[in-house]
């Protein structure tokens, strides 16, 4: 009880500092355009007050965040695409699909490299170097390309979020697929072992233990390309395209509604792929 | 024929790639990615010549050569305003004050315990989408593109450069002690040098970010000049040679710049055991 009220304390702190700061910021940044808005003979409160209600303020104030998340995930339907869990759905879908494409590819292309002398001399360079290029950058020209051939709706997206959570997933695995230790490969040799035996029974299980740090990093990568990969398709669904409606009419509740809701679907996705690991450290009899 | 030629630079080039691969000498584990990088270009090319794929899908790496050098002084111009007015300053500010923030959070425990795990929670976020915002706040110019980078590269340093400085052991510190040195001789002797790993491994994590940061936040909209303006404008058009120079522009500013930064952490941190 003590442990844990000495680790939430300093966090709600800060949390409360972080809420001060931002109705504050709200009033100053908005002080301009509530003058503007306001009677001849309004008072310095006045006009305070007003900063934090306006209908298209330039920072909203946290509760008018709030009730715009309110207002606009439980206000519709979940189907009706007013709804922001509409649109989040889409953008999760996407980043799923990508994420899973990501997983196998990954999957695929380590067990080459660890496998095969020539893949990982030709390969495991390119993919070190590839960290160091944005790959997002490509994200409108395969949305556009792949649209012209006639692959629209989640496909595009997903390939943007698989080819951007694809490099964590490989560069994890390929060093988890080398972990084992060299004496238990001996071992294995010993038991004249087959190389899908070692694999099976040496190196995947070894392996786990960095699959998932690498998972964390990828899942919200194939997130940020999911919601990336909505902006050049014109905006009709997502939270991207709730990000780009919301820039070009000003509605900045709306902005700042799908920008928290884009952070909780990443912590989701880090909260899942935990449950996953402890799911898999349960079946293994508690370690992974 | 293109078939034909096809098969044979794969079985070619497979077969030299092998032979390649199995010498351990620096020189061969060196050419054999570059062959590798020049087989994948070459296949490129003649399938796309071959089978005369259309340009609008994807042209050759001929084609991008060509548009690089033919529109030099658009990418100049775009990389001017995208990377020396948005990128530099944000990664430098940003990265500066995530240091200074993590320096300043060693001092206080309580506000550490605070801050660290919104600071992890928040690097782990889609940080981008804050671009129409910033867009918004600072307007269509450069100034909000650095903006967002500038929060984009905050993160990850304040949250590595604490993590390193965590890391001197009781040993070192009880040296510094017998040394009678203070709070900020031991900072600056010890923790700070000790911690430089961290920090430049966030300084070429940072670089990545910070290019990314700018060239979408330039997708919310910018004055007719900048990388990301370009990539978005050009590929509604279908002019993907463009959009290709524009790539191969971006993917150089980020590898030599990752480049130098490992260069020069080699420099600065040369007694790390990781150099040995």
């Amino acid at each position: 009880m003590r442990d844990r009220l000495s680790r939430a304390l300093p966090l709600l702190c800060v949390l409360a500092i972080l809420i001060a700061v931002w109705f504050a910021g709200s009033v100053a940044m908005n002080w301009d355009q509530a003058q503007d808005l306001a009677d001849e003979d309004a008072t310095w409160s006045d006009i305070a007050q007003a900063t934090l209600a306006l209908d298209r303020p330039l920072l909203p104030t946290p509760d008018q965040v709030a009730s715009e998340m309110i207002r606009s995930m439980f206000g519709y339907p979940p189907t009706s695409p007013r709804s922001l869990v509409f649109h989040a759905g889409v953008t999760a879908w996407a980043a799923i699909v990508g994420f899973g494409i990501a997983l196998l590819a990954g999957m695929a292309l380590a067990i080459g490299i660890v496998h095969v002398r020539t893949l990982d001399r030709a390969l495991m360079p390119w993919l070190i170097a590839s960290q160091a290029v944005p790959v997002l950058a490509i994200a409108p020209m395969v949305v556009v390309v792949l649209g012209n051939v006639g692959l629209t709706g989640v496909l595009p997206k997903a390939l943007i979020a698989g080819w951007l959570s694809f490099f964590p997933v490989t560069t994890g695995l390929v060093k988890g697929l080398r972990s084992s230790d060299p004496m238990q490969r001996d071992l294995m040799r010993t038991y004249s072992a087959t190389e899908a035996q070692v694999f099976a029974k040496l190196r995947w299980p070894a392996a786990m233990s960095f699959l998932f740090p690498s998972m964390k990093v990828a899942a919200p990568l194939a997130l940020v390309g999911a919601i990336v990969a909505e902006l050049p398709t014109g905006a009709q669904a997502g939270l991207g395209a709730r990000l780009l409606t919301g820039s070009y009419y000003g509605q900045t509740p709306q902005i700042w509604a799908a920008l928290f809701m884009a952070a909780f679907l990443a912590m989701l996705a880090v909260a899942l792929v935990d449950l996953t690991q402890a799911l898999a450290a349960y079946t293994r009899g508690g370690r992974l | 024929m293109t078939t034909l030629l096809l098969l044979g630079s794969l079985l070619t080039g497979g077969l030299v790639l092998a032979l390649l691969a199995r010498d351990d000498r620096p020189v061969f584990r060196i050419a054999t990615p570059v062959v590798f990088g020049m087989l994948v270009l070459w296949l490129w090319q003649i399938v796309c010549t071959g089978y005369e794929v259309p340009l609008v899908l994807l042209p050759p790496p001929s084609a991008i050569a060509a548009a690089v050098v033919d529109h030099l002084p658009t990418l100049a111009a775009d990389f001017r305003q995208t990377v020396l007015r948005a990128v530099i300053p944000g990664w430098a500010i940003g990265s500066g004050a995530g240091l200074l923030a993590a320096i300043a959070l060693d001092a206080s425990p309580f506000l550490r315990r605070g801050v660290l795990p919104l600071g992890s929670l928040v690097s782990a976020m889609p940080i981008v989408g804050i671009a129409p915002i910033m867009v918004m706040w600072f307007g269509f110019d450069w100034q909000s593109k650095a903006a967002v980078v500038v929060v984009m590269t905050f993160f990850p340093m304040l949250v590595n450069a604490a993590a390193g400085l965590g890391v001197t052991g009781a040993m070192e510190a009880d040296l510094m002690r017998t040394y009678a040195a203070g709070y900020r001789q031991t900072l600056l002797k010890l923790r700070l040098p000790s911690a430089l790993p961290f920090v430049f491994n966030a300084l070429k994590l940072n670089a990545t970010l910070a290019l990314i940061g700018a060239i979408v936040a330039e997708f919310f909209g910018t004055p007719i000049v900048g990388m990301g303006f370009r990539i978005s404008t050009q590929a509604a058009r279908l002019n993907l040679d463009v959009v290709w120079a524009e790539i191969v522009m971006a993917a150089l500013a980020g590898s030599i710049s990752f480049a130098l930064l490992a260069l020069l952490e080699r420099v600065v941190t040369f007694w790390h055991p990781s150099y040995h």
